[in-house]
């Protein structure tokens, strides 16, 4: 019965098929920026919430070391 | 460096936070009376004001965007000063959107108590509160973004994207949805109708609870957690992955809500595969939550800050779990229009909104009075009586669900159904019911201990409305193609990341709209299917003031125990003309789409003046306000001229004649309801009810027999 439906949308799949890529694409991308990044600026970002004041001094430093 | 002197708004906070409780306990004593009432109706103390239909959504309402959204609110003002190391961008800002969000709150009890509602759920609210949400909201962002931009802190962190996230889609959410045609100060019509409105509103009720009670929650988890239980969160790349994918999947998943219903098969599939693929990212959430803790588990036995987070987390766990099963089509076929829903929403709303809400108030108020907590050994109790509560009252929405699910399912050897009157399966249920309202009621207690703790805690300590604190200036690094870093351009720049999470929610929208939009066919129609009469527009009206949708589906999927109780099942042209739908999503009473025809006249009439004289104990309320209070037909030319506008073929002039053919069919209906033996008079409410009623699903009933 439902092809009922689909057959009345001229070019449905295109549909299913362009964001299934937009998907992929972008979680391949992460997934690999995921396996590069730099693990002292994950240190830092996971340490922003706490000891807000000691962290104001490593906030610059930090970016010198990973570059 | 030359540090830099500002002070963090703490007010604002507080007063976000007392909201939060305020409405906390407001909202869940409306939930406590609507849970009660189901068990003893007569608890509406006979006042429309106060009966179920009209006050379950206040209490919805009330938890979702009044505690909730306060808590959200409170918990975003003072994480995101602290994260951006600055002051909120415009106390002027900061003050209109506290005072005009709980105007809003105030506005919507009261429009929704006399029964101005447009039956979305979750949306119910009337066309000038709609553009005063839409007012505060944009206050709110202009209010967040602002104070992005003048941050001290180069990063954004991991929460704040969860904020931004939230407030872009709820903006989309919001408006899409919330498209009506006015056609008097507190009445609209939906632009769309039925099998259309229905997708729109579940996308947008799908994603209410996504964008509104998690992704929110998933950032002060992010803050307060770490914060808590003083270490960094599990897993940095894991909150960055479970982020995007969760943005990505999440607005797709809506259609799961209307699985063997007359929605395209294919938008139903697509939900379902959606939301099978969400158990990943939202567990990454979960597990990243409770791995935080790993190697400090003896902490949360001692506090019961960690403890509520810890419940919270695993609700969340939980609840995110189960979603993804009742939207197979095998379990939803089960579950759906039955309390098991309410169980799962509630393991969410309690678990993970309610308790993460405590743990953080706990946490944040005696931070806020620079003071320790009033007393732990109550807060310990508090958690208890939640835990407990939680645990009375899902166990017993699950037993009722199930049960209800069997028996309306359940045949004789002989090939006939074994409970074909609805009512015993109702009766079936109530001790459920009364076990549910005991939970409720133990978690209501819990919550007026943290009032009372939270007090005492605030006494003892001192507030400090503007908390001094300096912080280095921002310096401009540009590191935007460094390798490695692609991402660190895109959290580094709020703008170009409201751009990319608008884009891809609106893709995931988009595709799943456009279908439907685009292509008339895309519905079939059907040709026997006319107009509603005037008289029975008005009545329709009348449907949806008293909230009926509230326990009646009007939607028979295709099933052989359905179709053998309540008749033919729904095809999506029946609803063409249905602005807006009003399928539901429950089922207290019988379906009543195929209920036309199936009484006379005189029936509904006693039916709706007390239930209890057709149907011994029914847990439907009395109605009798209908019998006596006149049909406001002065709107009926209006009403007439917004449906055509919306593309009810009704012709041209027609509103001017309208109100005849409404006089006329009432007064058939009086002259029936008079040789019954009823002492009924045309120009009463009752009548056009009792209209509509007649009229369901009757359409397809004439195409029968025409064959």
């Amino acid at each position: 019965m439902f092809n009922n439906y689909l057959q009345a949308i001229e070019g449905v799949d295109i549909y299913a098929i362009f964001s299934l890529l937009v998907f992929f694409v972008f979680f391949v991308f992460l997934i690999i920026w995921m396996f590069r990044v730099d693990k002292s600026y994950l240190k830092k970002m996971s340490s922003l919430p706490l000891d807000e004041k000691e962290n104001l001094n490593q906030n610059f430093s930090g970016d010198k070391h990973d570059e | 460096m030359e540090l830099e002197r500002f002070s963090y708004d703490n007010k604002i906070v507080r007063q976000f936070g007392i909201a939060a409780i305020f409405w906390g306990v407001v909202g869940m004593l409306v939930g406590l009376i609507v849970a009660t009432q189901l068990f003893v109706p007569a608890l509406n103390l006979n006042l429309q004001y106060t009966t179920f239909g009209r006050i379950r959504p206040i209490h919805t309402n009330a938890v979702i965007f009044a505690f909730v959204g306060n808590a959200i609110f409170m918990g975003v003002y003072h994480s995101l000063q602290r994260l951006c190391k600055t002051r909120m961008y415009s106390d002027m800002l900061s003050k209109i959107h506290f005072w005009g969000w709980q105007l809003i709150i105030v506005a919507a009890a009261i429009t929704l108590a006399m029964g101005f509602t447009t039956s979305k759920e979750y949306a119910e609210l009337e066309w000038p509160i709609d553009i005063a949400i839409t007012l505060v909201w944009v206050a709110f962002g202009i209010n967040m973004f602002g104070t992005i931009l003048k941050r001290r802190e180069k990063h954004l962190y991991v929460a704040i994207w969860f904020y931004i996230a939230t407030w872009v889609t709820v903006a989309i959410l919001h408006i899409v949805n919330s498209i009506e045609i006015p056609v008097t100060f507190l009445k609209s019509y939906s632009v769309y109708a039925g099998v259309q409105d229905a997708l729109v509103q579940w996308w947008y009720g799908h994603n209410a609870v996504a964008f509104f009670l998690t992704t929110p929650y998933l950032g002060l988890m992010y803050y307060y957690l770490p914060k808590a239980a003083n270490r960094p969160i599990y897993s940095y790349k894991l909150s960055i992955v479970h982020f995007w994918a969760l943005i990505f999947i999440y607005i797709w998943a809506g259609p799961h809500h209307l699985l063997y219903s007359a929605l395209p098969d294919w938008a139903q599939s697509l939900g379902t595969v959606f939301s099978i693929m969400l158990i990943a990212p939202s567990w990454g959430g979960m597990i990243n939550g409770l791995l935080t803790l790993r190697g400090a588990w003896d902490k949360v036995r001692q506090d019961p800050i960690l403890k509520f987070m810890v419940v919270a987390v695993t609700a969340y766990g939980m609840a995110t779990f189960e979603g993804p099963m009742l939207s197979l089509k095998n379990v939803n076929a089960i579950a759906h229009f039955t309390d098991w829903i309410i169980a799962h929403v509630h393991i969410g709303a309690l678990g993970w909104n309610g308790f993460l809400t405590f743990g953080v108030l706990y946490w944040l108020i005696p931070k806020l009075y620079k003071t320790e907590l009033f007393s732990k050994k109550l807060a310990n109790i508090h958690f208890w009586l939640g835990t407990l509560g939680i645990v009375f009252y899902a166990s017993a929405m699950y037993w009722s669900g199930i049960t209800q699910s069997l028996m309306w399912k359940q045949f004789t050897p002989l090939g006939t159904l074994q409970y074909p009157n609805f009512l015993e399966t109702t009766l079936q249920i109530i001790p459920m019911y009364m076990i549910r309202a005991a939970g409720g009621g133990l978690y209501f207690i819990g919550v007026l201990l943290m009032v009372y703790n939270l007090y005492k805690t605030a006494k003892q300590g001192s507030f400090e409305e503007n908390e001094a604190a300096e912080a280095p200036a921002l310096v401009k690094v540009k590191d935007r193609f460094v390798k490695g870093k692609r991402h660190r351009w895109l959290e580094g720049k709020p703008i170009q990341f409201l751009i990319v999470s608008m884009v891809v929610v609106l893709i995931g929208g988009l595709v799943e709209f456009l279908p439907t939009f685009l292509v008339k066919s895309n519905i079939p129609t059907i040709a026997s299917v006319k107009p509603y009469t005037p008289l029975e527009l008005q009545g329709r009206d009348i449907y949806i003031r008293e909230g009926c949708v509230s326990c009646h589906s009007q939607l028979i999927r295709p099933f052989r125990s359905e179709t053998e109780r309540y008749g033919e099942y729904s095809k999506a042209g029946e609803y063409v003309y249905d602005h807006p739908f009003l399928w539901g999503s429950k089922r207290t009473g019988p379906d009543l789409h195929r209920e036309g025809g199936k009484y006379p006249n005189m029936w509904h009439y006693l039916h709706m003046e007390d239930p209890r004289s057709m149907s011994p104990g029914s847990i439907m309320p009395a109605f009798p306000w209908l019998l006596t209070q006149n049909l406001d037909t002065t709107t009926t030319a209006a009403k007439i001229k917004a449906m055509r506008t919306l593309g009810v073929p009704y012709p041209l002039g027609y509103e001017y004649t309208a109100n005849e053919d409404l006089a006329k069919q009432a007064g058939t209906i009086t002259a029936d309801l008079i040789k019954s033996g009823v002492p009924a008079e045309s120009n009463k409410e009752i009548i056009a009810l009792i209209a509509y009623l007649q009229r369901l699903g009757t359409d397809i009933k004439v195409n029968q027999q025409a064959k």
